[in-house]
């Protein structure tokens, strides 16, 4: 009899310890990926692939700087991804796992350098701007066909967003892009920490606060191509992907995405290991898959992002790859901008200054 | 020996699962706030002996409760909160009670189905049921698609994502939990006992509020605590069917968890919230036991 549950206890506790060492946990970002690539990479290399989604860079920072989140691979935001290298949540790469790092591309290297030095922490998954999607019909229906598509006064000036109310207008629910929007639009420096400076953002969104419908990080995407709503401040590719989705259902409804004119902000989601991984050599053939020019092709394909592969652009189709909405030209490659963390005590600032926003207390 | 053991099986259980996990909460709501895992400081450090021990208890302090009396954010969500959880307690009570009180009186062989019926939105996933509301609700939902058919309306209205979806969804969710209770007192009680009533003159309303009211109410009082107690700690249903303006203590506590990433702080106020929650919980029984101790 004891032997038997002895036997058993071996059993199950191999069991367990096998389960790790042939299954790789990935936390993606909702919408983030074509799941055929998935079922690629477990075909590929053998391995089982745990795939979660998450919709808030808070959500996953919150997971890792509890520790023990048994994830694998996850993809924090480039800000995010400083704040939790300095919490010491992720481990180093091991370069010589990682032989199709070569494909990455020098540009975004550079930028996403002054977030993870040296890049040894990360590398780049996918890359956008923070911009206006637009119910292109309806809007022209409500204030006119010489409107302008791509200002901010669509959304920040009162007199617009009274009567864009009635058809509804989603933000991002994450203060962190909508305050540097904001500062931008004032003509201030988007990055700036002066809780001072932040807090001249209150006075032009209390005054459309009343008109905007939802501040949601996701939502956006369906109520965009169903025609729920008729303007969205969101991610570059969730608003494509919302294009497509109202596109195949052929809906009437018909959506377009411009970065700002007066200038967008531009963020890097970048794939991280977590310092407690259960499978970190999993996580590297993830990430090596990943840089596959071929693979990293197919998924901006999918979720219309541009990505940190310079090697995969020649297998990215016209539509993405032909898109300045998707891959910028030069110029509005100029007018774009990048934010850095915000330490604990702004931090708080801003949280209560949204709050204050969001729900008038 | 062995009505010791069966005393302390519930003792046991409330240590374990409510007692240390408070404990653990009320000793991050004294600490302070760090960049590192975990993001608070300080940790317990056994390996040092008793002076690890002192030190900890030496860093320990009530700032953070300190913190939550200088902004008035925190008084006015709890506020809201209990005064959504009261409203909708309202609302769920005038819903359930006439359910309950049919299921009651439906013939016996009908009972075991109608029950059935009030437990069998259990066997989907909440979430999903709450997904479900949305689409009934959004603009372009079936309700507003529904009620533009009938020409009653001529543009759609605006239901999701403000107050009244809330209610909706809260009501919705708990009504289960304020039907059952109700029912089980209302199938308890003695016919005879209206019967009577009504031989002595009353009408069928007044036997009704004078009898079967009266003997269901521990059937409400635990309806309404069931439903109360929950929703004013709710998340998820005023998250996805609420607009931004909702307050709730709820959405507090999660901004302070995870867009300050203020654990010490969420945590002080998730020990107001149990305060909150505990101290009428008590004062309600104190009452009823004496209530009971006077009927005898």
């Amino acid at each position: 009899m004891t032997i038997k549950t002895l036997t058993l206890t071996a059993v199950i506790a191999t069991g367990v310890s096998a389960a790790y060492a042939d299954e790789v946990r990935v936390y993606n970002w909702s919408d983030y990926i074509d799941e055929e690539l998935l079922s690629k990479f477990e075909e590929e290399t053998g391995l089982t692939l745990v795939y979660d989604v998450f919709d808030s860079n808070e959500v996953l920072e919150t997971k890792m700087l509890a520790g023990g989140s048994g994830y694998d691979v996850v993809v924090p935001t480039g800000t995010f991804l400083q704040r939790q290298i300095q919490a010491g949540a992720f481990q180093k790469l091991d370069a010589e796992k990682l032989s199709n790092a070569g494909n990455l591309w020098d540009v975004i290297q550079d930028r996403t350098a002054g977030y993870d030095p040296d890049n040894a922490y990360s590398i780049n998954y996918m890359w956008g701007t923070t911009g206006l999607g637009v119910n292109v019909g309806k809007v022209r229906e409500i204030l006119g066909d010489d409107v302008q598509l791509n200002s901010m006064d669509l959304v920040l000036k009162p007199e617009n967003m009274e009567k864009l109310a009635a058809c509804g207008v989603h933000f991002l629910d994450a203060p962190t892009e909508i305050f540097p929007m904001v500062l931008q639009y004032l003509g201030e420096d988007p990055d700036s920490h002066d809780t001072d400076v932040i807090g001249k953002t209150e006075e032009v969104l209390a005054a459309v606060r009343p008109h905007i419908q939802k501040f949601h990080s996701s939502e956006y995407i369906n109520a965009l191509a169903n025609g729920d709503i008729c303007v969205a401040v969101g991610w570059s590719g969730d608003i494509l992907q919302a294009r497509d989705r109202a596109a195949e259902a052929d809906n009437g409804v018909e959506i377009e995405y411009h970065p700002f004119a007066e200038g967008s902000l531009m963020w890097f989601d970048q794939m991280a290991i977590p310092v407690d991984a259960p499978n970190p050599e999993g996580a590297h053939k993830f990430l090596n898959f990943i840089l596959d020019a071929n693979n990293m092709a197919a998924a901006s394909n999918y979720v219309y992002y541009a990505n940190g592969n310079k090697a995969s652009q020649e297998f990215l189709e016209e539509d993405v790859i032909g898109d300045p909405a998707i891959y910028p030209d030069d110029a509005t490659m100029e007018n774009l901008y990048i934010t850095t963390p915000y330490p604990a005590k702004t931090q708080r600032v801003v949280t209560r200054l949204w709050t204050k926003i969001k729900s008038g207390t | 020996m062995r009505r010791a053991i069966l005393i302390a099986v519930p003792y046991v259980w409330l240590l374990a699962l409510f007692l240390v996990p408070f404990f653990i909460v009320l000793k991050i709501s004294l600490s302070d706030i760090a960049l590192a895992i975990p993001p608070y400081t300080p940790t317990l450090d056994l390996s040092q002996g008793w002076a690890g021990v002192r030190d900890f208890f030496g860093q320990l302090d009530f700032e953070n409760f300190v913190w939550l009396t200088e902004d008035d954010l925190y008084w006015k969500a709890y506020l809201s909160s209990v005064k959504i959880a009261l409203i909708s307690t309202v609302l769920t009570l005038m819903v359930g009670y006439p359910i309950a009180y049919g299921m009651a009186r439906a013939p016996e062989e009908w009972r075991p189905t109608l029950m059935m019926l009030v437990i069998l939105p259990f066997w989907t996933s909440f979430l999903i049921r709450v997904y479900a509301w949305m689409g009934i609700l959004s603009n372009e939902g079936y309700l507003n698609q529904f009620l533009l058919w009938t020409g009653l309306i001529s543009t759609p209205l605006t239901i999701l994502n403000t107050q009244t979806a809330v209610y909706i969804g809260i009501v919705y969710t708990y009504l289960p939990f304020m039907i059952l209770p109700i029912y089980a007192a209302l199938e308890r009680l003695d016919g005879s006992l209206i019967e009577a009533a009504e031989d002595l003159g009353c009408s069928r309303l007044q036997a009704f509020w004078l009898v079967t009211v009266p003997l269901s109410r521990p059937g409400i009082i635990a309806g309404c605590f069931l439903v109360m107690i929950p929703v004013i700690g709710e998340f998820v249903i005023p998250s996805l069917l609420g607009g931004s303006g909702t307050l709730m203590i709820g959405k507090v506590l999660w901004e302070e968890f995870f867009s300050n990433r203020d654990w010490p702080v969420a945590s002080a106020v998730a020990v107001v919230l149990l305060l909150i929650l505990v101290v009428p919980i008590v004062l309600f029984q104190r009452n009823q036991q004496k209530q009971t101790e006077a009927g005898q």
